[in-house]
């Protein structure tokens, strides 16, 4: 995956803001890449732009070759339905879904057979195996996160994009979802790029890298 | 801390923020309707009784067998309401060529306070500028002719001699019994002394004529009537002729009926807004709880910026409401000749309280739900959330609308029957609702069965059971208020404009001999006025009912002590006349049947008679008992020939009778008229073709001002439909977003909102289509008096509209989102 001076402005009530400028990147496949930095410092801007749910001012990403901005909002999608699992920092499940409904959904979306055996075999991985049919707004804050986690990687995806994975669990379950991750790296050559703050994760990764107004720079 | 302060600056905020636009603008729209169809009813409506005013060529009269006391007089002109005396009296006309039997009417300047006198003099007709001046007189063209005058020639009348000046050829208030028409000379009262036909015992009705502001009307009339001597009597607008009152008064309850649709529409987008609000502050409450605020400082702030919201949209929609009206009227164009009259300032008072009451009667029980939200809804929201609400909460806000609609309608039976059709609405919408979403529901669970787009367009329903059932309950009575709108209304209106229809008779011949019958009856059938049905008609007199003697003193209305002490118009028939319905007994069928009588419905109720009672009359110096054998149910709007009480032939038969018959001439043919004169020289022909032409024109600009308003009722129905959809939209469009993220295409993110669209829409439609269905056939056969004819396409609109318009106004809704990047759709991520 690469991305090329990507930049992205916003404009605010004084003038634009530039979260990114010209930011370069590239992850080989295989990889795992943990990006940090301070609050506000726009790393959830940038994990957005790499799955293609964001337009950036300019500048392009590729993936496995594909200019993601050439696409369109549907190529988009399909090309994340095949390619792409992305962890929101705050879910994002949907709350007409039970828990392995959500799972299920992106099987379900491209088609999958055994979409309900996958996302069984998953929710147990994340220690959900308990929580299937339960609600989302019957879920504490790091199940919710479970979920997240389950439906992003439930797909098998080539590249996983997570927004703070552990960021509401505590450290052995954490340390279970980490080691989660890596397996899934190590099995099946899954790309990782991981925003993270915790320290221990981000040492587990291959690179780190900090986002300082606007640039990549690694640690 | 100040509150109200704060209350203020919270709205300002939350304004910015364009929380609060969807609910200000369902409020503005709907005080906005409330307004203009309050200010174009009331105008319309004092236009209408303008024009009905015409018809007695006053706003009141005072109708008397005598003089009446002068008291009656100073008192109206103190109180500015300009008196006009006029008598009528029959007299004879002589002229040259012989005499006439004549109605003579003394008319006083100033005369008629209402509507126009329309004059022929040489060539043109035209608009007559006051009254006929003394020493000069104006004939209808049926007595000049039977007179054989023209304008200049001179006639006698009583003792003296005047000028013919004009051929009279309208009178607004030529009513009265179609059946004692004499022909007409008008006359100026102040030559009545002259001609010395004012006698002590002279058949003279006295009326005195008053017109003025309404209240002022309203106020002589509570005044004159208790002071009423015998034979002294009171008729107002809506006194006059029967067939303006009945179209009056429909036409005031479908005015009526719009304005309360457009309320109720109204409540439904503020329940629907308010709701969405709810919602939408929740978790900011609770957080306000958590930092320490009572739950009477929460509700206060929120009631305060509701009050802000409510006077301020109420105000901006008394506006809207003012300017919509003017449009309308001009819409409306020239189709009411009496001009409206400058709106009054009530709707606005009305607009206002009906604003603000609205609001918070539909919006409290919503804020008090906010008010309760614990502290610990920040963390735990499946935990101690607050009640759901109690439908009884409401009762504030339909007992609000109740009083609204009372004195908005002034009825309580039609808004009864608005309010109770809603409730039923209300139910059943919830009803089919749940029971559908618990019959459908296991189908989520089955994969394989149904498709993933299906599966989860159930998902949403099911979860959003409660506001899925107050979508399905809004947009079913927009729905129903659509379909009366435009289908029940065009029902209604037709089956009323049909009552009378175009080629309604507008000539009647009475006096027809026995054997002028099979004569007349060729005649007419050569000039093409077949089938022409003749009656036969038998003077007699009621004496006694089940051998007990009537009198006048035992009833208490005037019309009954008339019909009581007069001989009136009797008549036999083999067959029923379809314009008649028998209510009660049965017809007989035979030309042989045994004497017995059939009376109309209400004289039998007016003259207290029942099924079986025995009727004694007395004709022709005869007396003769019978049976009432059933009773009949009449058309009177159809001005075809009726009576009120018919006889088997055999009772009546052999007594001399006289025949009358009513037929169409139509415009033009009037030449056929003189040769039957001619023919036929003792028939009595009378015109009721320009009474006619006022009831048909009266019910036409009706009808159209009813489907401007209508009009604007319909926006308000828009209004509710959008509130509706517009209420799960941003859900809508966050779940797509997720679903985008996930790799949905365009083609799955349609069909899944589309399933829990279609099954919305079929729903709302099935229950409008019921209700519309119910509501209607209890409007036309309660309400409006109308036969009510089941209208198939409504179930085939009904459905179709549901699922199409839903679908269509939530796809406009969520396609957007297939163009928009998932993170502008779902915002900033925390
Ligand atoms: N659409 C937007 N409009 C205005 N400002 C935005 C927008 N998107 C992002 N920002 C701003 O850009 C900056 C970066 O946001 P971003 O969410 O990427 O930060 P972050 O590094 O993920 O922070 P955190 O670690 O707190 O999650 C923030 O200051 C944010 O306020
Ligand atoms: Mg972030």
């Amino acid at each position: 995956m690469q991305a090329r001076s990507l930049s992205r402005q916003v404009p605010v009530s004084d003038g634009v803001l530039t979260i990114l400028h010209h930011l370069d990147l590239e992850i080989a496949s295989g990889e795992s890449v943990a990006i940090i930095g301070a609050s506000g410092s726009g790393k959830s801007t940038l994990l957005g732009l790499l799955a293609g749910l964001d337009l950036p001012t300019s500048g392009e990403v590729h993936i496995n070759g594909e200019n993601l901005f050439a696409l369109d909002e549907d190529g988009r999608a399909a090309l994340r339905g095949r390619l792409i699992g992305f962890v929101f920092q705050s879910f994002q499940l949907l709350p007409a879904l039970t828990a392995i409904e959500n799972v299920m959904l992106p099987l379900e979306l491209a088609g999958t057979a055994s979409a309900r055996e996958l996302a069984l075999s998953v929710l147990q991985r994340v220690g959900l195996g308990e929580r299937l049919h339960h609600y989302p707004k019957h879920l504490s804050g790091g199940e919710q996160q479970r979920v997240a986690i389950a439906r992003a990687f439930a797909t098998q995806p080539k590249l996983l994009l997570a927004d703070e994975p552990t960021g509401n669990l505590d450290s052995a379950t954490g340390g279970r979802i980490i080691d989660l991750l890596f397996e899934l790296n190590r099995e099946q050559g899954t790309t990782l790029v991981l925003v993270t703050h915790d320290a221990e994760l981000a040492a587990r990764c291959g690179r780190r890298l900090r986002l300082v107004d606007g640039h990549l720079v690694a640690e | 801390m100040n509150l109200l302060r704060l209350s203020w600056r919270m709205l300002l905020r939350e304004w910015r923020a364009g929380e609060l636009h969807a609910l200000s603008f369902a409020l503005l729209i709907a005080v906005g309707g409330v307004t203009a169809v309050g200010f174009f009813t009331d105008r319309v409506n004092q236009a209408l009784t303008t024009e009905a005013s015409q018809l007695l060529a006053a706003d009141l009269a005072l109708v008397a067998d005598h003089e009446v006391n002068s008291e009656f007089i100073s008192e109206a002109s103190q109180r500015g309401l300009t008196p006009v005396r006029i008598l009528t009296f029959p007299s004879m006309v002589v002229s040259a060529t012989g005499n006439q039997l004549a109605e003579i009417k003394a008319v006083a300047p100033g005369y008629p306070l209402r509507g126009k006198l329309r004059i022929q003099s040489g060539e043109s007709e035209r608009v007559a500028e006051g009254i006929p001046d003394p020493g000069t007189v104006w004939l209808d063209d049926r007595l000049l002719a039977q007179l054989q005058l023209a304008p200049g020639d001179s006639l006698e009348l009583g003792a003296a001699r005047f000028q013919v000046a004009a051929v009279l050829s309208f009178e607004p208030d030529r009513g009265g019994g179609l059946f004692s028409i004499a022909p007409r000379l008008m006359m100026n009262a102040q030559d009545l002394p002259a001609t010395a036909l004012i006698q002590p015992g002279s058949r003279i009705s006295h009326r005195t004529l008053l017109a003025g502001h309404p209240r002022e009307i309203a106020a002589y009339r509570a005044w004159a009537a208790p002071r009423l001597a015998r034979g002294e009597k009171i008729e107002g607008i809506s006194d006059a002729r029967p067939e303006i009152r009945s179209a009056l008064e429909r036409g005031g309850k479908f005015l009526n009926l719009a304005a309360l649709t457009s309320l109720i529409l109204a409540a439904v987008a503020i329940v629907l807004s308010a709701r969405r609000f709810l919602e939408r502050h929740l978790d900011g409450c609770a957080v306000m709880r958590c930092t320490g605020a009572s739950q009477k400082q929460v509700f206060l702030l929120y009631l305060y910026q509701f009050l802000w919201l409510g006077i301020l949209a109420s105000l901006a929609g008394c506006l809207l409401g003012y300017g919509a009206q003017w449009v309308l009227a001009r819409q409306l164009g020239g189709l009411i000749a009496a001009g409206l009259p400058a709106p009054s300032w009530t709707p606005l008072v009305y607009g206002l309280l009906t604003g603000l009451a609205t609001l918070l009667g539909f919006a409290l029980p919503f804020l008090q739900r906010l008010k309760r939200v614990p502290p610990l809804w920040v963390l735990r929201r499946e935990l101690g959330g607050p009640q759901r609400i109690n439908l009884a909460g409401f009762a504030a806000g339909v007992g609000v609308l109740l009083a609204m609609l009372l004195w908005q309608a002034g009825e309580i039976r039609l808004g009864l029957y608005v309010l109770g059709g809603l409730a039923a609405v209300v139910v059943v919408a919830l009803l089919l609702t749940h029971a559908l979403i618990r019959l459908l529901a296991p189908l989520r669970h089955k994969v394989g069965m149904v498709g993933i787009t299906w599966r989860y367009g159930l998902a949403n329903l099911v979860r959003r059971r409660h506001a899925s059932a107050s979508q399905v309950v809004a947009l079913g009575l927009g729905l129903t208020a659509l379909l009366l709108l435009t289908l029940v209304r065009g029902d209604l209106l037709h089956s009323w404009q049909s009552t009378l229809p175009v080629h309604a008779p507008n000539r009647f011949i009475i006096n027809i001999q026995p054997d002028q019958v099979k004569p007349l009856q060729v005649f007419l059938g050569s000039h093409d006025m077949a089938a022409a049905e003749l009656f036969p008609m038998v003077r007699g007199r009621l004496l006694a009912i089940n051998g007990r003697a009537v009198s006048a003193a035992d009833y208490a209305e005037d019309r009954t002590k008339r019909l009581v002490e007069r001989e009136f118009n009797l008549s036999w028939a083999e067959r029923l006349q379809d314009d008649n319905q028998i209510v009660a007994g049965r017809w007989w069928e035979k030309r042989s049947a045994a004497a017995q009588w059939s009376v109309e419905e209400g004289i039998a109720k007016n003259l207290g008679i029942k099924l079986g009672d025995e009727l004694t009359y007395q004709v022709a110096g005869q007396s003769f008992s019978a049976k009432v054998t059933s009773l009949r149910k009449v058309d009177w709007d159809s001005f075809r020939v009726n009576f009120f009480v018919i006889a088997a032939p055999a009772l009546l038969e052999a007594y001399p009778a006289s025949y009358i018959t009513a037929f169409y001439l139509p415009a033009g043919d009037e030449a056929l008229l003189n040769e039957m004169v001619r023919t036929f020289p003792n028939l009595t022909v009378i015109d009721v073709a320009a009474l006619m032409n006022q009831v048909r024109v009266m019910m036409e600009r009706i009808a159209s001002t009813v489907e401007f308003v209508f009009l604007f009722t319909l926006a308000a129905g828009l209004m509710a439909l959008y509130a509706a959809i517009a209420a799960t939209r941003e859900e809508r469009m966050v779940e797509a977003a997720i679903m985008r993220t996930l790799g949905a295409s365009g083609r799955q993110l349609l069909l899944s909102q589309m399933a829990e669209f279609i099954l919305i829409g079929l729903l709302a439609g099935a229950v409008a289509s019921l209700a519309a269905t119910g509501l209607g056939y209890v409007l036309a056969t309660r309400v409006f008096h109308l036969p009510y004819a089941f209208n198939p396409w409504l179930w085939a609109i009904a459905l179709a509209v549901g699922v199409l318009g839903v679908t269509v106004a939530g796809w406009l809704g969520t396609r957007g989102v297939l163009r928009q990047p998932p993170l502008q759709t779902l915002g900033r991520l925390g």
